[in-house]
C-alpha cells in the first residue's frame, strides 16, 4: 500500500509536471485557432519564452518579471505570426514553420552573444518560479508524503488551473468570448454587424503568442533550471495536438493535456522500477493518445472558417 | 400596392450621383435613389448589375468613389456596418449572416449582447429577442441552432437581427430565393406589418412578380447604370423586364410536343437519412422516362436534394431500388452509376460541380480522365485534351475564348455553368438530373441553360429537374411531382399545373391520408 | 498593352518574390551580424567560400540529398491537399528499416542490397502514412495531430531497435552498428581522393534528381496525379466525378511516406552510415516542409531549394569559424520563409485584378451579346 501511495504521488506530481506548460500553450493554441487562426508557431513561441523567461529571471533576480517577460516573448513573436497571418492574409502554415524557425534562431543567437554557449547560466533557487506549500505536509507519513507530491507544486502550476478557468469564463460566459467564437465560424457575418474581425483576430493571435511564451518559460524556470536548444522539444505540437484532442475547447484541452501528462507520469514511474524497455515505455503518452482518440474522442469539429484568411474588401 | 404608409414628405434615404469603382471597372455609374418613411422600395437589376455593390454601400460595407449618401436628410460617411446600424440601416443577405453552431439568441444579440458586469446576460438576451419576436409576428426558438432550422425560420432571425439593432430602414437582399410560395406570403406579410409600423424597406430582387405584389416603387439598374425609378402600380411585368434587360425578353421556352419513350429512371421505394441521421427520404417513388422533362417542386428540405445524392452515388441510401435502364445503382459509387447512364448538373457549382483550381481543360474531363483518348496508360494525353477543351468552349459559348489552361475560379458564373453543361451534355448519358440549373445567373445565361436543358429531352433523353424557382419548374416540365416530407405527395402533367394548387402541396396540403 | 511594371512583375512571378524573400533575408542575417559587431562580409564571405570549392561544394550536394527528398515527400503532400507534417517519423523510421535490412543481410551483393535497402525504407515510411491515413478516413481523426503523434512513436521506435542486441554497436556507442559495407552509397575512397570531393560523397543525389522526375511526372502527366489533386483540391467535385477521396488519401499519403523513408534511407547509406539513440527529433522532416514551401511544391523548385538549404546548412557550420553563430542560418532561413508567406498580398493583389477584369470582361461579353441582339 505504501508503494502505491508513494508511486500513485509521483505520477501524479510528473503529472502536473508534464501538463503546466503544455496546458499554457494550449490555452494559447485555443485562442489562436477558435479565433480562426492556424498557428503551429506555438513551438517557436514557447522556445522565446522559455530562454526570455529564465534570461530575464537571471538577470533580475526576479521569477516573476522573468516569467512575465517570457510571455511577453512570445507575444512578440505572436504579433509577428498576426501580422504575417492575420493583416497581410498569409498563408498560415508557412508564416506558422517561419516563426518556428525565427523564435530558436534568435534567442539561440542572443544566448550566444550574452553567454558565449547555447545553454543559459543555471538559475538559483531563489531565480526559479516558487514552490508552494513546501514543507507545510508532515511527509514521514505515507498519505503526508502523497500530499506534498502532489499539492506542493510551483506557483505556474497552481496559475495554470486558474488560468484554465479564466479562459473558460472568457470563451463561454464574456461577450469577448462571443465575439471571438463568433469570428471563427463566420468572419463575414461579424463584420457585418460592427465586429472588428481583423482587431479580434489580431488579439488572440498575439494573446496565443504571451500564453506559450509562458508555457516555455514554465519549463526552464521550474523543474530546469537553464535554457537549452533542446528545452521546447516538441511540447509545442503536443500542445496543438492536445487542443484538437480537446475538439477547440479550453476544456478539452485540459483533458488532453492531463491525459498526456499522466501518461508521462505514468513512464517515469514504469521507467524507473519496472524491467520493459525505457524507450518502449516513453512511446505510451503518444500511443494512448491515438487509442483514446479512436475510442473515445472521434472527429474533432474544426472553427469553419479556421484557416482561412480573411480579407476585407475595400 | 396602396402605398398607405407612405410618408413622400419623408425621405429617409438618399444616395446620389453614387459611383464605385474597383480598379477600371465601374460597378455603380452614377447611381440616384430616394426611399421614403413607410415605404417598400424594390432594386430591380440582373446579376451583376450593381445591386449588390450599392446596397454594401449604403451599409458601410463599401466606400462610395464619388457621390452622398443621406440618412434622415443628413449627409454621412459611412465606414463600416457599425456606422450604418448606429443610422438606423439594418441589412438581410441573401446568404445568411449566420453562426451555425451559435442558438438563435446569441446570433441576434452578437455584435450588441447585455452584458451585467464583464458577464455575458444571456437570460436578459433571450427575454429581449422574445419580445421583440412577439412585437413583429415573427415566430422563432430562441434556444435552437441555427444549424437545426429551416430557412425561413433563419431569414426571420436575420431580420430580427436588424430590428433588434432598432434599425428603421431594412435592406433585404434577394429574400425570397430559398422560400416556398407560402413562406413568401408571409415574408410580404411581414414587410406590410413593419412598414406599417414605419419602417422603410428596400428589396433587391431580380423576381417581377414579388415587385407586383410588394413593392411601392422599384428602382431599375442595368449593368451599373441607372435606368429609371418608377411607381410599380404604373407599370407591368414585361415593362419591368424590358427596363431590366434592356430589350424584349420572351419568359416562354419553346418546347415541342412529345411522346415520351421508355423509362430510363426508376426508383422504388427509396429510404435515405439526412447528416443528422434523421430520415429524410420517406418511401420515395419515382419515374423519369425517355423524351420528358420531370420537374421535382419541393420546399428545401423535404428530401429532394438526398434524394439526387443517392442517386448519383454521393450519399448511402437506408434502403430501396434506383434502376437506371434496368441497373440498380442503389448505394454503389457516383462512378458506377455513371457509367451507367446518370450525368447531373449538380446544385452546388463551385462544391460539386468544379475543381476551381483546376483548369478548363482538366475540368471537362473530371468523370472520363481514364478514357481513351484523354489518358492512355495512365498516362494523360495533353492534346486530345486540349483539343476537346477547344471545341468545348466554342460549342458552349465559354467566354472568354482561348480560355482552355485557365483555372475554372477566374470565370463568372454563367460561364462556370457552361462549363459542367458542356461536359454533362457531352457525356451523353441517357439520365440528366439537373438541380437549381440557373441559380444565381442572370437572364441571359437562364435562357441559354434552360435551351441546353431542352434539347437534351427532345433527343429523347430523360431529364429529372429539381430546382426550388417554381416558375423553373413549370415552364420546363411535362411532369411535374411535388415532392413533400420525403414522398412524392402527387404527380401533375406540366401543362395542368398552377402555381395555387403547387404551392398548397408543395406545403403538405396534398398529402395523401 | 500596357507596359508592365515591376510591381505586375513581381506580382505575377512565384520566382522573383522567392528571390526577394531571399535577398531579405540575408538582409536581415546581416542585420543580426551588425548587431552582435560582427562583419557582414567575413561571415557572409565564409558561407560563399565554403560551398564553392568543389570539395564544398560536394559537402552541400551530399548534405542535400535527404533535405531534397523529404521536401519531395512535403510537396507531394501539399499538392494532394494533405500537411505532412509526418514526414520527420517517416524518415526516422525509413532510416531505421534500411539500418536493420542492411546489418542483418550484410552478404547479399550491392546491386541487391541496395535497392532492398531503399525498398525497405520506403514500405516503411509508406505504413507510416498509411496509418495516419487510416485513422483519417475510418475514424475522422485529424491527421496533423495523429502526424505529430506517430512521429514521436517513431523516434522512440528508433531508439528501441537501436538498442536491441542484434542491431546495437558492440563498442560502447549509443548507437547501431555500422551498416554493411554492401549497402553503402559512397564513392570509392580512391575516386574520392583522386577528384577531391568530400570523404561523403556519394551517388545518392542521382536518386534525388530521379525523384524529382518521379514525383514531378505523376503529379503532372498521370491519371493518378490528377485524380490525388482533385481530392486536394475539392474533395467534393473529385467525389462528385466518380473518384474514391478515401482510396486517394491513403494513395497521396502512402507514396508521401515512401518518400519520407526513402529521404531517412538516402541520409543513413550516404552520409550516416549508423543511426544513433537520439536525445532529441533531428528534424530532417520538419526541413522537409521549409523546403517544400522554398520551392513552393513545384518538384523542381524543390530540388533548388533543397540544394540551397543544404548549401546553408553546410555553409553554417563553418560559420563559427569566423565567430558567428549557426544559429544565425535559422534565422536567415526563418526569415526567407516568413516572406514567402506574406508574399501572398501581391497574388491578393492579383487576384483582385483579376477579379475586376472578370467583371469588365463579363459586362463587355454582355454588351457585345446585346448588340448583337439589337441588330437583329
Amino acid at each position: 500500500m505504501t508503494n502505491f501511495w508513494n508511486s500513485f504521488g509521483i505520477i501524479l506530481y510528473a503529472t502536473l509536471i508534464y501538463a503546466t506548460p503544455l496546458l499554457y500553450a494550449a490555452l494559447g493554441s485555443c485562442f489562436s485557432e477558435v479565433s480562426g487562426v492556424v498557428n503551429i508557431g506555438i513551438e517557436g513561441m514557447m522556445t522565446a519564452g522559455a530562454f526570455t523567461g529564465t534570461v530575464i529571471a537571471y538577470f533580475t533576480g526576479n521569477p516573476w518579471i522573468g516569467f512575465l517577460c517570457g510571455g511577453l516573448a512570445g507575444a512578440f513573436f505572436g504579433m509577428l505570426h498576426a501580422i504575417a497571418t492575420v493583416n497581410l492574409g498569409a498563408d498560415q502554415t508557412i508564416a506558422g514553420t517561419a516563426i518556428n524557425m525565427l523564435g530558436p534562431g534568435i534567442v539561440i543567437m542572443i544566448a550566444k552573444v550574452l553567454f558565449n554557449s547555447t545553454d543559459t547560466v543555471p538559475l538559483t533557487a531563489s531565480q526559479k518560479i516558487p514552490k508552494l506549500f513546501s514543507g507545510v505536509f508532515d511527509t514521514s507519513t505515507v498519505f503526508g508524503r502523497f500530499m506534498d507530491n502532489v499539492f506542493a507544486n510551483y506557483a505556474s502550476t497552481y496559475l495554470v488551473f486558474l488560468a484554465v478557468i479564466v479562459v473558460w469564463f472568457v470563451f463561454y460566459k464574456t461577450r469577448f468570448g462571443l465575439r471571438l467564437r463568433a469570428c471563427g465560424e463566420h468572419p463575414q457575418a461579424c463584420e457585418t454587424l460592427g465586429i472588428n474581425v481583423i482587431a479580434m483576430r489580431f488579439t488572440c493571435v498575439c494573446l496565443s503568442g504571451f500564453l506559450a511564451g509562458l508555457g516555455g518559460a514554465c519549463v526552464t524556470m521550474t523543474v530546469s533550471t537553464q535554457f537549452r536548444p533542446i528545452s521546447i522539444v516538441g511540447q509545442g505540437f503536443i500542445a496543438i495536438a492536445a487542443v484538437i484532442f480537446g475538439k477547440f475547447r479550453p476544456h478539452g484541452a485540459l483533458v488532453g493535456c492531463l491525459l498526456f501528462g499522466f501518461c508521462s507520469g505514468l513512464k517515469v514511474v514504469l521507467g524507473g522500477s519496472s524491467g520493459i524497455n525505457m524507450h518502449l515505455i516513453s512511446m505510451i503518452p503518444y500511443v494512448v493518445t491515438v487509442i483514446v482518440l479512436i475510442l473515445f474522442v472521434g472527429k474533432s469539429r474544426v472553427p469553419a472558417a479556421n484557416g482561412k484568411p480573411y480579407i476585407k474588401t475595400k | 400596392m396602396s402605398k398607405e404608409y407612405v410618408d413622400m414628405s419623408t425621405p429617409v434615404i438618399e444616395m446620389r450621383n453614387i459611383v464605385k469603382k474597383f480598379g477600371d471597372f465601374v460597378a455603380n455609374d452614377g447611381i440616384n435613389l430616394t426611399v421614403h418613411k413607410g415605404e417598400i422600395h424594390a432594386i430591380l437589376g440582373e446579376n451583376g448589375a450593381g445591386k449588390s455593390t450599392l446596397m454594401n454601400q449604403l451599409y458601410g460595407l463599401l466606400k462610395p468613389t464619388s457621390g452622398d449618401i443621406l440618412v434622415n436628410g443628413k449627409k454621412i460617411v459611412m465606414n463600416n456596418p457599425r456606422d450604418a446600424i448606429d443610422a438606423g440601416i439594418g441589412m438581410v443577405h441573401q446568404h445568411f449572416m449566420l453562426v451555425q453552431p451559435f442558438s438563435v439568441t446569441e446570433n441576434i444579440v452578437l455584435g450588441t449582447e447585455p452584458v451585467k458586469g464583464v458577464k455575458l446576460d444571456m437570460a436578459t438576451a433571450r427575454k429581449n429577442v422574445v419580445e421583440i419576436s412577439e412585437r413583429y409576428g415573427l415566430s422563432i426558438d430562441p434556444d435552437a441552432k441555427i444549424e437545426d432550422i429551416s430557412v425561413g425560420m433563419q431569414q426571420r432571425v436575420e431580420i430580427l437581427k436588424a430590428l433588434y439593432r432598432g434599425a428603421d430602414i431594412l435592406i433585404l437582399d434577394e429574400p425570397t430565393s430559398s422560400l416556398t410560395p407560402q413562406e413568401i406570403v408571409e415574408l410580404i406579410a411581414i414587410m406590410h406589418n413593419l412598414v406599417k409600423d414605419g419602417k422603410s424597406i428596400i428589396i433587391i430582387t431580380h423576381k417581377l412578380k414579388e415587385i407586383k405584389e410588394s413593392a411601392d416603387f422599384c428602382t431599375i439598374i442595368r449593368m451599373g447604370k441607372y435606368i429609371d425609378t418608377v411607381d410599380v402600380d404604373k407599370v407591368d411585368e414585361n415593362d419591368l423586364a424590358s427596363m431590366m434587360v434592356g430589350r424584349k425578353v420572351s419568359f416562354k421556352v419553346d418546347k415541342p410536343e412529345q411522346t415520351p419513350g421508355e423509362v430510363v429512371l426508376d426508383v422504388k421505394d427509396l429510404h435515405c437519412k439526412d447528416y443528422r441521421g434523421i430520415e429524410i427520404v420517406k418511401g420515395l417513388n419515382l419515374q423519369v422516362r425517355r423524351g420528358e422533362i420531370v420537374g421535382i417542386a419541393g420546399i428545401d428540405g423535404n428530401g429532394q436534394t438526398e434524394l439526387v445524392e443517392v442517386i448519383t452515388g454521393l450519399r448511402k441510401g437506408v434502403s430501396g431500388h434506383i434502376l437506371v435502364n434496368g441497373t440498380d445503382v442503389f448505394n454503389k459509387p457516383p462512378r458506377f452509376g455513371f457509367e451507367h447512364g446518370v450525368s447531373s448538373i449538380p446544385a452546388d457549382r463551385q462544391k460539386h460541380g468544379l475543381v476551381l483550381d483546376f483548369s478548363i481543360e482538366d475540368n471537362l474531363i473530371l468523370q472520363n480522365y481514364e478514357e481513351n483518348p484523354f489518358s492512355k496508360r495512365k498516362v494523360l494525353q495533353r492534346d486530345p485534351i486540349f483539343k476537346h477543351a477547344t471545341q468545348s468552349i466554342d460549342g458552349y459559348d465559354i467566354r472568354p475564348r482561348q480560355s482552355e489552361k485557365r483555372p475554372a475560379g477566374t470565370l463568372s458564373g454563367g460561364n462556370q455553368q457552361k462549363v459542367i453543361i458542356a461536359r454533362e451534355v457531352q457525356n451523353d448519358k441517357d439520365l440528366l438530373i439537373a438541380v437549381n440549373p440557373t441559380r444565381g445567373l442572370d437572364v441571359g445565361a437562364i435562357e441559354y441553360v434552360h435551351k441546353y436543358i431542352v434539347d437534351q429531352r427532345n433527343k429523347g433523353k430523360a431529364v429529372l429537374l429539381v430546382s426550388f424557382e417554381l416558375d423553373e419548374i413549370m415552364s420546363l416540365s411535362d411532369v411535374i411531382d411535388v415532392i413533400f416530407d420525403g414522398q412524392i405527395v402527387c404527380s401533375i402533367p406540366g401543362k395542368d399545373a398552377n402555381e395555387n394548387d403547387l404551392g398548397l402541396m408543395m406545403a403538405g396540403g396534398g398529402k395523401k391520408s | 498593352m500596357k507596359k508592365k511594371s515591376f510591381l505586375d512583375s513581381v506580382a505575377d512571378s512565384t520566382f522573383i518574390q522567392i528571390l526577394i524573400s531571399i535577398i531579405l533575408g540575408f538582409l536581415v542575417g546581416a542585420i543580426f551580424l551588425m548587431i552582435m559587431g560582427l562583419s557582414v562580409g567575413a561571415a557572409y564571405g565564409r558561407l560563399i567560400n565554403s560551398v564553392t570549392s568543389l570539395k564544398g561544394f560536394s559537402y552541400v550536394v551530399v548534405y542535400s540529398v535527404p533535405y531534397i527528398v523529404a521536401g519531395l515527400s512535403v510537396a507531394f503532400s501539399f499538392k494532394t491537399g494533405v500537411f505532412n507534417i509526418g514526414a520527420e517519423g517517416q524518415f526516422v523510421v525509413g532510416s531505421m528499416a534500411a539500418c536493420v535490412v542492411s546489418i542483418l543481410c550484410p552478404n547479399i551483393p550491392k546491386p541487391l542490397l541496395i535497392p532492398l535497402c531503399f525498398l525497405a525504407a520506403m514500405a516503411a515510411g509508406a505504413l507510416w502514412g498509411i496509418i495516419v491515413g487510416f485513422l483519417k478516413t475510418k475514424w475522422g481523426i485529424n491527421e496533423v495531430l495523429s502526424m505529430i503523434m506517430f512521429n514521436w512513436i517513431a523516434f522512440y521506435l528508433s531508439n528501441f531497435i537501436a538498442g536491441l542486441p542484434a542491431i546495437k554497436s558492440e563498442g560502447s556507442a549509443e548507437a547501431t552498428k555500422n551498416i554493411a559495407a554492401n549497402a553503402s552509397m559512397l564513392f570509392s575512397k580512391d575516386f574520392i581522393k583522386r577528384v577531391g570531393l568530400c570523404p561523403t560523397a556519394n551517388w545518392g543525389i542521382l536518386v534525388a534528381i530521379a525523384m524529382m522526375l518521379i514525383v514531378w511526372f505523376i503529379i503532372e502527366k498521370t491519371t493518378l496525379g490528377y485524380e490525388l489533386k482533385a481530392v486536394g483540391s475539392n474533395k467534393f467535385a473529385a467525389e462528385y466525378g466518380g473518384i474514391n477521396v478515401n482510396r486517394s488519401i491513403l494513395t497521396a499519403l502512402a507514396i508521401s511516406g515512401a518518400l519520407g523513408g526513402l529521404a531517412g534511407a538516402l541520409q543513413l547509406m550516404g552520409m550516416g552510415s549508423r543511426i544513433s539513440i537520439f536525445s532529441s527529433q533531428e528534424g530532417f522532416g520538419f526541413a522537409g516542409i521549409v523546403v517544400a514551401l522554398i520551392g513552393v511544391s513545384n518538384p523542381f523548385g524543390v530540388f533548388v531549394s533543397g540544394l540551397f538549404y543544404g548549401a546553408l546548412m553546410y555553409g553554417g557550420s563553418k560559420l563559427n569559424l569566423v565567430g558567428a553563430p549557426t544559429q544565425l542560418i535559422n534565422v536567415i532561413v526563418g526569415t526567407v520563409v516568413f516572406f514567402i508567406a506574406i508574399s501572398v498580398i501581391f497574388k491578393n493583389l492579383n487576384r483582385r485584378r483579376a477579379r475586376a477584369n472578370r467583371n469588365a470582361e463579363a459586362a463587355i461579353d454582355k454588351r457585345a451579346s446585346l448588340q448583337k441582339e439589337d441588330k437583329k
